[in-house]
């Protein structure tokens, strides 16, 4: 391991140190709100060194595929895509977490201390580009957030993290399953060598897949990455453990969680099963999985009057929507355009980061003073509160993909590639789930600036907190009207894996 | 990189004044100044517009252009393949944009009694003239479908928070209807461009031509198709029109049926018409069947109504008919293609706009003084409002389209149009305006004329303020009735181009003679 290695591998290692810089301050220092501050401030360092590793990568013009520690973690530009996106949502949760960690007392700071290790997890995992790192990486991403979930104590959030580490649990033995197959049928864990020995093997053309192992392996490794992005039909855990997780955990798992799947999907599916060396097309699982969620998450989110469980399946359905970025893959593309599914899935994610954020944060706000997640208690909010309603609203309005927000950007662009890759039946699909969509985002709008208020209480909520959901706030409108710095970051990282495959 | 200006400044004017009014007022008297002062300043930019528009040069004018904004995909290599900032106008939209602005004039003058939760009735009042704007002057595609959204939260949250009666249904029925078309028209525009590698709307019929469609042109027309027939509205889309009318306040059925219906009619033209000619062509004969099944339904629903604003609802479905006739005269005679129909359809979005927003502010007007608006009470308003009475009256005329009047020119325009290509058609759409003058004359004598009722006797006639946004709605609906070139040359210049592709690209043949 050279010093370079260490440099590769140094915005990971200086966000455990962070952790662990936290977690040691706190026995000393009194005021806990001086290291909140540090830990914000702290994931500059992290994001810094990404951004020079970013900049490192173009100006030498080496290969973006730069391998560390036995070339079982990558280096390229689609991995720090995912690092810039898992950083920034760490800040806002330690932003948003501000008032509601007061509730854990001396805990607080093992909280963010939590998140900070799911987020090296998730960081390491965009980085995987072999079979064993991958799964540790997942199981490093998952453990502290069964621990976060169980953070309140209390029998809704104690099921909460039970019932996320079982499930998660069985869910990685699913893909540890899938995984040996695959080993078994090409003898190697790494993704490009996988690649290699499936093409040098050569397929059975009358068995679907080239082969039932290969099969049952992918259809395993599905399976095992379904639970992690809420993919229909393995969705089932995510609604109970949401509603009853501490909301700024609920806000990481839709957002960071859900990203760092998406990641790892793209990686192992791009890179070792390539469509041209594959002969079934595993895009065609993605489009039916795709129009199962989003529908399944629109239809049962119209029913729910718990404004946390009602975000839960919207993120069920964004999943759906993501996944047509993953239906819309490179083999079908025509010449030249096979960056468009997975740099929409980028974008997509880049874009829903910022709006389910604001949701959240709003969301947080104001359910931890009315001490009610209930929509229906969200009534008069507008009066009550103007500007986190005025975000919430906004937020609502984005996720539906109404412009002039980042929602309706995201959304045109991925179901852009799904129209251009044959796939305009699942567009049509998307666009009428969206419009399903609205009607459950607009109740909450309707609550808040409808139904009257039962007190003119105001709201107040601390500095930390304001300026997450101004900031969320203003980058759904920034990314709305002018999406370009997004997309073409999205366009850039994306382009390793087409190049790759 | 173009830039002219004008048609920044006038679309994005109302959405400056709505900013000033969120943030730099606080007293009832400023937001109304504000609001009033922002119509007027974009009622006098579309003047500008209108004039400053070169007949005799023709095309698209006044353009505002951006090399880039989204480099959405760069599909043909030469990085070129971009949406942009986009505006211009051209002889189908220049008048439009002044109907807009006459119309959002009325819209903010009609509303200077609102009370309730002032600013924010403003404010999505003006976000609302900001978005009918940038629908008429968009020519980029996605630019024209991000306006076309953005007038959906305006329209709900006016008809949700200041309408009447079942004002939440009916704001989430509109919502949901429009919606749903849109989402049609996003994969429709997004299958053009990716078959052409545009979304400039004036390249498109050329470029739509040269290129192969990866979704077959008919279905692509479909799901165009669909979005402005919700918005027009046509039989069997149009359910959502008579709810979200009568439970409007006034200012937002005038804007509804003053421009929102329009944009239906535009996107058919524009894109319907010029983009798919072949498709167009075939598909005459069902647009042609529409029109007059929405002429005759609409008229023959409306003589059973009670109500007097859902009367003009109603009323609304079928004029609107008109314009569906007068846009199937494409099919064309004898290989040759009028534009007689399509500029006769044009005028009747014109002359409908004005006739239907003034007599919307009339029935405002009559219901906030007799405050109902069930036609059996009442009655005898004539003795005790002339002035309105007489405009009432008036607007009524132009509306079953009376010579001297603007809705005369227009329908005369769209059978002349079409008689030649759909004679049974133009036939049967004809019978819809006796329909018309039955109800019309009807709702006028049970309304103002008859004995004078006791309990209306405190009512006065209207005010100088309220007349003011009338007076400017009478003098465009008796101007372009007397002196109709004035609106009718620019649309038959901007429709010459559009039926002169059809007639060369349409597929029409010598023996196409039906």
């Amino acid at each position: 391991m050279s010093s370079h290695d260490l440099y590769l591998l140094s915005p990971e290692l200086s966000l455990v140190g962070l952790a662990a810089l936290l977690l040691l301050l706190d026995l000393v220092v009194a005021r806990k709100g001086v290291l909140l501050v540090l830990a914000v401030f702290g994931l500059a360092v992290p994001l810094a060194l990404s951004i020079s590793l970013w900049f490192d990568l173009g100006a030498s013009g080496a290969s973006d595929n730069t391998g560390i520690l036995a070339d079982t973690l990558a280096v390229d530009r689609f991995a720090l895509f995912f690092k810039f996106l898992f950083l920034g949502v760490a800040a806002a949760v330690i932003l948003v977490s501000s008032d509601y960690a007061r509730r854990f007392e001396r805990f607080r700071i093992e909280f963010y201390a939590l998140v900070l290790f799911s987020v090296t997890g998730m960081m390491l995992l965009a980085s995987s580009v072999e079979l064993i790192t991958l799964y540790i990486s997942l199981e490093l991403t998952a453990l502290p957030v069964a621990a976060l979930a169980a953070f309140n104590r209390d029998s809704r959030s104690s099921e909460a993290g039970l019932k996320f580490l079982i499930l998660s649990g069985i869910s990685s033995a699913v893909l540890l399953y899938g995984m040996v197959l695959v080993y078994g049928f090409t003898g190697s864990t790494m993704l490009d060598d996988i690649a290699a020995r499936i093409g040098q093997i050569g397929l059975d053309e009358g068995q679907p897949f080239g082969s039932y192992a290969l099969l049952l392996g992918i259809v395993l490794m599905v399976a095992g990455f379904g639970f992690k992005i809420t993919a229909v039909p393995f969705q089932m855990w995510a609604p109970d453990v949401y509603e009853g997780s501490p909301t700024p955990i609920t806000a990481f798992l839709s957002v960071a969680s859900k990203a760092a799947g998406f990641a790892v999907v793209l990686r192992v599916f791009y890179v070792a099963f390539p469509m041209d060396i594959v002969s079934v097309e595993w895009s065609a699982i993605f489009a039916v999985l795709a129009a199962l969620t989003m529908t399944v998450g629109n239809f049962v989110a119209i029913a729910q009057s718990n404004i946390k469980r009602m975000l839960a399946y919207s993120t069920i359905a964004h999943a759906g929507y993501l996944m047509v970025g993953l239906a819309a893959a490179a083999a079908r593309a025509p010449e030249d355009q096979g960056a468009l599914g997975p740099s929409g899935i980028l974008f997509y994610l880049g874009g829903y980061a910022v709006m389910n954020m604001a949701a959240f944060a709003a969301v947080i706000a104001i359910s931890d003073r009315i001490k009610s997640d209930r929509i229906d208690d969200y009534a008069g909010m507008s009066k009550r509160a103007p500007y986190l309603a005025g975000a919430l609203a906004f937020a609502m309005v984005s996720l539906t993909g109404v412009p002039p927000t980042v929602g309706f950007m995201v959304k045109i662009y991925l179901f852009g590639a799904a129209v251009n890759h044959d796939l305009a039946w699942l567009a049509v699909f998307g666009v009428v789930n969206s419009v399903v969509s609205a009607y459950y985002y607009l109740r909450v709008i309707r609550v808040m600036y409808l139904s009257p208020a039962p007190t003119e209480e105001r709201l107040t909520s601390g500095l930390a907190l304001r300026l997450a959901i101004l900031v969320t706030t203003a980058g759904v409108l920034f990314f709305g009207l002018y999406p370009t710095p997004l997309l073409e970051l999205a366009r850039t990282a994306a382009e390793v894996l087409v190049t790759v495959s | 990189m173009e830039l002219s200006g004008w048609l920044t400044a006038l679309v994005f004017a109302p959405l400056a004044g709505a900013l000033i009014i969120l943030f730099f007022t606080r007293a009832d008297a400023h937001v109304r100044f504000v609001a009033g002062a922002t119509v007027l300043v974009d009622l006098v930019l579309s003047i500008i517009v209108f004039v400053l528009y070169d007949l005799e040069r023709g095309g698209t004018q006044l353009i505002d252009r951006t090399d880039s904004w989204i480099p959405f995909a760069d599909l043909t290599g030469t990085g070129e393949s971009q949406v942009q900032y986009f505006l211009g106008v051209d002889g189908l939209s220049a008048p439009l944009v002044l109907l807009t602005g006459l119309i959002g004039m009325a819209a903010v003058f009609a509303s200077w009694k609102v009370t309730h939760r002032i600013r924010e009735y403003f404010i999505w009042l003006l976000v609302l003239q900001t978005a009918v704007m940038g629908v008429f002057t968009a020519l980029d595609f996605l630019l024209f479908f991000l306006f076309w959204e953005i007038e959906l939260m305006p329209m709900y949250f006016l008809i949700a928070i200041w309408g009447t009666g079942r004002k939440e249904y009916s704001a989430m029925k509109f919502l949901i209807f429009t919606f749903l078309g849109s989402a049609f028209m996003l994969v429709g525009i997004l299958a053009l461009f990716f078959s052409t590698g545009t979304f400039d709307m004036t390249e498109l019929p050329r470029a739509i031509r040269d290129n192969d469609l990866i979704v077959p042109a008919w279905v692509i027309f479909t799901l165009l198709f669909v979005a402005f027939a919700v918005k027009l509205p046509v039989w069997p889309f149009h359910t959502w029109l008579p709810d979200a009318h009568t439970d409007a306040p006034t200012a937002v059925s005038v804007m509804l049926a003053g421009v929102l219906l329009k944009m239906g009619g535009y996107g058919m033209i524009r894109v319907s018409g010029h983009m798919f000619p072949e498709v167009i062509v075939d598909a005459a004969w069902v647009l042609a069947s529409l029109g007059v099944v929405n002429v005759l339904y609409g008229a023959i629903v409306t003589l059973r109504q009670t109500d007097l604003k859902r009367l003009i609802a109603f009323s609304s479905i079928s004029h609107m008919g008109y314009v569906l006739i007068g846009i199937s005269s494409v099919a064309g005679v004898a290989g040759a293609v009028s534009s007689t129909g399509l500029t006769g359809a044009s005028m009747q979005m014109f002359t409908h706009g004005t006739i239907t927003a003034l007599l919307f502010l009339l029935v405002g007007l009559v219901y906030e003084k007799a405050h109902t608006r069930y036609i059996p009470d009442l009655g005898g308003l004539a003795a005790r409002m002339p002035v309105l009475a007489s405009v009432f009256l008036l607007a009524g005329l132009a509306s079953l389209g009376l010579p001297g009047t603007s809705g005369f020119v227009s329908e005369i325009l769209v059978f002349l149009g079409t008689f030649e290509v759909w004679g049974w058609a133009t036939a049967l759409a004809a019978f819809g305006i006796v329909i018309t003058a039955a109800y019309i004359l009807w709702a006028v004598q049970r309304t103002l004329f008859g004995p004078a009722r006791e309990r209306f006797e405190s009512i006065t006639d209207a005010t100088a303020l309220e007349m003011l946004p009338v007076a400017v709605l009478v003098v465009a609906v008796i101007g372009v009735g007397v002196y109709p070139s004035v609106v009718s040359d620019v649309f038959a210049k901007g429709i010459e181009p559009i039926t002169q592709f059809i007639q060369t690209e349409g597929g029409l043949t010598l023996a196409n003679i039906r």
